[in-house]
């Protein structure tokens, strides 16, 4: 197809989508996707569950309530419980690795393979390149999450019973109810994420080096979560981006409550602001000499 | 072409990049002609790279002017760069995708790149440098000179008024150079202008209508191939044992001639304001009963012009 077999207003659509960076876009993300190793991570991430799921269902004794993760006990009564414990096991470690490694690779990682500068002389644009590096980092965090809890729900629902489920507010839930809330729960977890995706594809701005910005990135994720376990930097708490991370569980009630929802996305957005800032601020100005 | 009468394609004033404490480019004055296909030559580190780099707006300039395609860089860069193909300081791809993939990815960039023809351009610059069959394969199973045409044909994706080529036949097999060679000249037939840098004189003598030599980030001449081989200016060589009886004749016809070389045998002589016949030369020679085993007349070739504008060996200058 020749671009005269199109009317003039698709013609005008399509250019008005490549301006905006709309096929870049695409294309970052199945670059994103056809990579070997976003496959090999959300393998990895699928995996938790499956471990969690097998453990419970290999031990005889019913767990202690209390012990364990919370939700654990609950999860040999109701296979729907094994999501909820596995985001809860993935959000400190295994979901901010993985971030940090998409993060971290942005920018860095296109000048480590030298195709920054291709692309830069194309030209993409160094902020229309900044933004689609982040939505694409920002649909990983989501596919991240999804994957969780997928793998949870379908792992849960081959080795245990289903049924209704009871919330931390004493109601019980239908089986489609909690499904909701599992997904309610993904979107609370990948929007937690989105602040140190931002943070990571700052570091990334900085360096040509990408296993050096994924390592930084994922060791803030854990400094940030260790501050936020001594109790005497109270003050500093809620401005850390790892602060709302567990804070989920208000979404486990009847009605749900969204307060923690709508504070972490401010904070989030906040960090975004900043760092999404830092970002181009750093990257409009770079000499590209990788 | 279609450029006003002296506009450049290329034209920078008192372009300048300091690193630190090192001037890479230093004050260089670039005057690219429309439709030139234009030999950037210099030793390895002598400021090619970097000058390549400013001139497309990847490193901003310490101070200077740059004007590409008659627009101001790096300020009219989004408007500039479409029409621009270039390879800069090697290959840079995706490993783990294809060639054909590579190149889909790198016209995604270019928000004036029509998405519908994407795919026959993609098609049409592959089969421009000879890649037709390993599109699909995975550019980590190319070779060196594989990746340097994918290269060449990712600056070809769209049709450019200039091609930027910085060391094109790097890693390539003489018969890989010589289709390099080709691919410019029937580009330039087509009216673009080539700007391909390189520190192997030997390829680009034969294509460059102008050329420019770098040395310690300073531009050191710049001209038409024949104005630069012309510099030089041809010289006498003779075989003589009657070196004192031989320096008579030659200062006779006007002739410079060298101090003697370690061996005595040789005598070289420049020539003066004019150039008079070998044969006359020779002839006034043997008639003053001078010992001719040997008469030359040598034209400084441009790669002599080259070592004695940049210096010789291996020493990168500083």
């Amino acid at each position: 197809m020749s671009p005269s077999d199109l009317s003039p207003a698709s013609r005008t659509v399509l250019r008005a989508q490549s301006a905006l960076g709309v096929p870049l876009l695409a294309s970052e993300i199945s670059v994103l996707f056809r990579r070997r190793r976003t496959w090999a991570m959300l393998a990895t991430l699928a995996l938790i569950p499956l471990l969690i799921a097998l453990a419970v269902r290999l031990t005889s004794s019913r767990p202690p309530s209390g012990h364990g993760p919370a939700f654990l006990d609950q999860v040999s009564q109701n296979g729907l419980f094994v999501s909820f414990v596995a985001l809860l096991v993935s959000v400190p470690l295994f979901l901010p690795l993985t971030v940090g490694v998409v993060a971290g690779d942005t920018i860095a990682g296109e000048a480590s393979a030298g195709t920054l500068r291709y692309l830069l002389i194309a030209p993409a644009g160094r902020l229309r390149l900044l933004v689609v590096k982040y939505l694409a980092t920002a649909l990983f965090c989501l596919a991240a999450t999804l994957t969780v809890t997928i793998a949870g729900a379908l792992v849960g629902a081959a080795l245990f019973p289903i049924g209704p489920v009871t919330l931390l507010s004493g109601d019980t839930i239908p089986v489609g109810d909690s499904i909701v809330r599992a997904l309610l729960i993904a979107a609370y977890i990948t929007v937690s994420l989105l602040g140190l995706s931002a943070i990571g594809l700052f570091i990334s701005t900085m360096t040509d080096v990408p296993v050096g910005a994924m390592a930084t990135t994922i060791v803030l994720s854990v400094v940030s979560q260790v501050l936020d376990s001594l109790p005497q930097l109270a003050w500093l708490q809620p401005w850390l981006f790892s602060h709302y991370w567990l804070g989920f569980a208000d979404l486990l009630r009847q009605p749900p409550s969204w307060d923690s929802f709508a504070t972490n996305a401010l904070l989030q957005a906040g960090y975004l602001a900043v760092f999404g800032t830092l970002a181009f601020g750093r990257f409009t100005t770079k000499d590209i000499l990788s | 072409m279609t450029s006003p009468a002296g506009q450049f394609a290329i034209r920078t004033d008192g372009l300048t990049k300091r690193f630190g404490s090192q001037l890479a480019v230093n004050d260089v004055d670039l005057r690219v002609p429309p439709g030139a296909v234009f030999g950037f030559l210099g030793p390895n580190g002598s400021g090619k790279t970097t000058t390549i780099r400013l001139l497309l707006g990847l490193a901003s300039a310490t101070s200077g002017e740059i004007e590409v395609l008659g627009s101001r860089m790096p300020g009219d860069l989004g408007s500039v760069l479409p029409e621009v193909g270039a390879l800069v300081e090697g290959p840079g791809f995706y490993p783990y995708l294809s060639g054909a993939a590579n190149l889909h990815r790198l016209d995604t960039a270019d928000r004036h790149a029509t998405s519908t023809t994407r795919h026959a351009r993609v098609t049409t610059a592959l089969h421009r440098v000879g890649l037709s069959h390993a599109t699909g394969k995975k550019v980590k199973a190319y070779s060196l000179g594989m990746k340097q045409r994918l290269a060449i044909a990712g600056a070809l994706l769209s049709p450019r008024r200039l091609l930027v080529l910085d060391e094109p036949t790097n890693g390539l097999d003489p018969q890989g150079t010589r289709e390099v060679r080709s691919l410019i000249r029937s580009l330039a037939a087509e009216g673009t202008t080539v700007f391909v840098s390189s520190h192997l004189l030997a390829e680009i003598e034969q294509i460059c209508t102008d050329a420019a030599v770098m040395s310690a980030g300073r531009l050191v001449a710049q001209g038409t191939i024949s104005e630069l081989r012309g510099v030089g200016g041809a010289r006498v060589r003779l075989e003589s044992p009657d070196r004192d009886a031989a320096c008579t004749v030659l200062a006779r016809f006007g002739m410079t001639v060298a101090e003697p070389g370690p061996d005595g045998r040789e005598i070289f002589a420049s020539f003066g304001v004019s150039e008079p016949d070998p044969d006359t030369v020779v002839s006034a020679l043997v008639a003053a009963e001078v010992r001719v085993r040997g008469f030359a007349v040598e034209r400084p070739s441009l790669e002599q012009r080259f070592v004695d504008l940049t210096g010789e060996g291996f020493d990168v200058a500083q």
